[in-house]
Order: C-alpha cells, then sequence, then structure tokens
C-alpha cells in the first residue's frame, strides 16, 4: 500500500482491524453513489440495495488482501460494478451499456434553431446567442431553487448519464476513476459526461432567462 | 478529432467538454482557443457550462435508507474480528 496516501492507508488499517467508525465513514461517502450505479445495473431499487450489501461484503473480506495498486475508492467500485453485473446475468439481464446510455434519441447539445443555417451568412453561427450569466443576481446560480433545477434534470437523464455525470461533477471523480468504476472506455465517459451536462446547462439556461 | 478548417459556432458548443478535458490535439486546441477570442456567444457559452459544473457540484447526495445501514453495520459487526 505505499503507493497510496497516509489518511488512505490509516483508513485501510482501521477498517483491517474492525474499527466500526471508519467503515461507517466509508459507507457514508461511498454508499449512495454505490446504489445509483448498482440501479444501472439491475431491475430494481430492491435489488441494487441487496447488491450493495453483497459489494461491501466483498469489501470486508478482501481488504486484508488489499493491495493499493489503485486507490480504495475505485477497487470498491470496482467490487461493486463487478457484483451488479453479476447479478445482472442472474436476473437474466445483460445490459449492454449503450443501451442504458440512450444514445439513439439524444440530439445535438444545442438546439440547432439557435444557429444560423446553411443557406444564411456565417452558416453553423449563433443566431440566439447564450447571455453571460455572470450578470445574473449575485447567487441566484447556487441558489437552492437552481440546484433543484439541476437535480430534476439530472433525474430525467439516461440512467448511464446520470450516473457519469453526479461521479464526475457532483462526487468529484476523476475520469479515469469513472471509467475503472464503469468498466467503459475513456470516449464512452467523455460522450455521456457530453450529453449530460449539455442538457443540465440547457435546463438551467431555461430557469435563469 | 481533427478538424480541418474554423470552428463553427454549432461545432464548438460539442467540442466544449473534450476541451475541458483537455484531450483536444494542439492544433484543434487552438482553433477552439481562436474561435472563443472573437465569439461573445461561444465565450459565454463556455462560461454557463464551467458555472454548471460548479453548481452541479453543490448538490448533496441524500444518505442510503437508514434500513441498508443498519444491514450494513451488523454485517460489520459479523465480520469484524473480536
Amino acid at each position: 500500500m505505499e503507493g497510496l496516501p497516509a489518511e488512505e492507508r490509516r483508513l485501510v488499517d482501521a477498517l483491517r482491524a474492525g474499527d466500526e467508525s471508519a467503515f461507517r465513514a466509508l459507507v457514508g461517502e461511498y454508499g449512495p453513489m454505490m446504489l445509483r450505479v448498482a440501479r444501472m445495473f439491475v431491475s430494481s431499487r430492491a435489488v441494487a440495495e441487496e447488491v450493495v450489501q453483497e459489494a461491501w461484503l466483498g469489501v470486508l473480506n478482501g481488504i486484508g488482501r488489499f493491495e493499493g495498486r489503485s486507490s480504495l475508492k475505485t477497487w470498491i467500485f470496482r467490487i461493486l460494478t463487478n457484483t451488479a453485473k453479476t447479478r445482472a446475468v442472474r436476473e437474466g439481464r445483460s445490459v449492454p451499456f449503450a443501451a442504458l446510455a440512450g444514445d439513439e434519441d439524444d440530439g445535438p447539445a444545442v438546439d440547432p434553431d439557435r444557429f444560423r443555417g446553411p443557406d444564411q451568412h456565417f452558416p453553423g453561427h449563433w443566431s440566439a446567442p447564450p447571455p453571460s450569466w455572470t450578470g445574473a443576481p449575485e447567487g441566484r446560480l447556487l441558489a437552492g431553487e437552481t440546484l433543484d433545477v439541476i437535480e430534476r434534470e439530472i433525474a430525467k437523464l439516461p440512467p448511464a448519464q446520470a450516473v457519469v455525470i453526479t461521479m464526475r461533477d457532483s462526487e468529484g471523480f476523476d475520469a479515469d476513476e469513472v471509467c475503472n468504476a464503469l468498466d467503459i472506455t475513456e470516449t464512452n465517459q467523455r460522450v455521456l459526461l457530453h450529453r449530460a451536462r449539455s442538457k443540465v446547462r440547457r435546463a438551467l439556461e431555461e430557469y435563469l432567462q | 478529432m481533427r478538424l480541418d478548417r474554423e470552428v463553427t459556432c454549432a461545432e464548438l458548443v460539442e467540442l466544449v467538454t473534450a476541451y475541458l478535458e483537455d484531450i483536444l490535439d494542439p492544433d484543434d486546441r487552438e482553433r477552439v482557443e481562436e474561435h472563443l477570442v472573437f465569439c461573445d456567444g461561444c465565450s459565454n457559452y463556455l462560461e454557463q457550462m464551467r458555472a454548471t459544473i460548479a453548481a452541479t457540484g453543490r448538490l448533496r447526495a441524500e444518505d442510503i435508507p437508514a434500513a441498508l445501514q443498519e444491514k450494513l453495520l451488523a454485517a460489520f459487526r459479523d465480520w469484524a474480528p473480536a
């Protein structure tokens, strides 16, 4: 575990020693995201909760052998994803990630009507450019209501997009960590993130108008 | 990703994530940055995207259900070395 930050090494040691507060801290930190990720793979919330339980058992039973070649977070989410996939197969539900992502019916990031058409001057340039938000009333962007708009928009996204934007922008995972946790390619991760962010931006623009 | 000419606004909004992720090759990055210099609409768009990311970062994850939390703690106590 030499490669791990000291704080993470202490956490692993505490867990191995059976320190319940260390376990609670980890569950508090990763539990909610684990539940969301599990929910992408299986048929119901109840099954997702079982997957999370099973994954934590896997974490506990494996922590003695954890070598720290990846971060603890990445390792935990790999166990979760593998557990969820195994469960999905057992449920007779093999889930192609692309299907979850809902690629087919995703349009462009911005409504094409907002750009000049091919027969106009400067085709492809803004006809209705977005306004600056820096002039918005102080703090409006970070007000509770605005955050509700974001939450509602994320809830409407296809599950894979919702999970990727939550992991990246809300929980602070980096791109590699998301790819590892979800077992997807860099390109796939970026496309999902792009679609998700584009839609959330659009929802905010409408709301802030 | 190769762009053989000037970037349009419609193209830029599709490149913005790759730009922010810093994975555009140097030529494309330069084209995007040149475009941003003269285009207020796209500068605003980029700024909106950054603001969106920052605001999403303020969301709080909801806790896992209490019943699940209890089951996990019970499993931990079973597992923990006495």
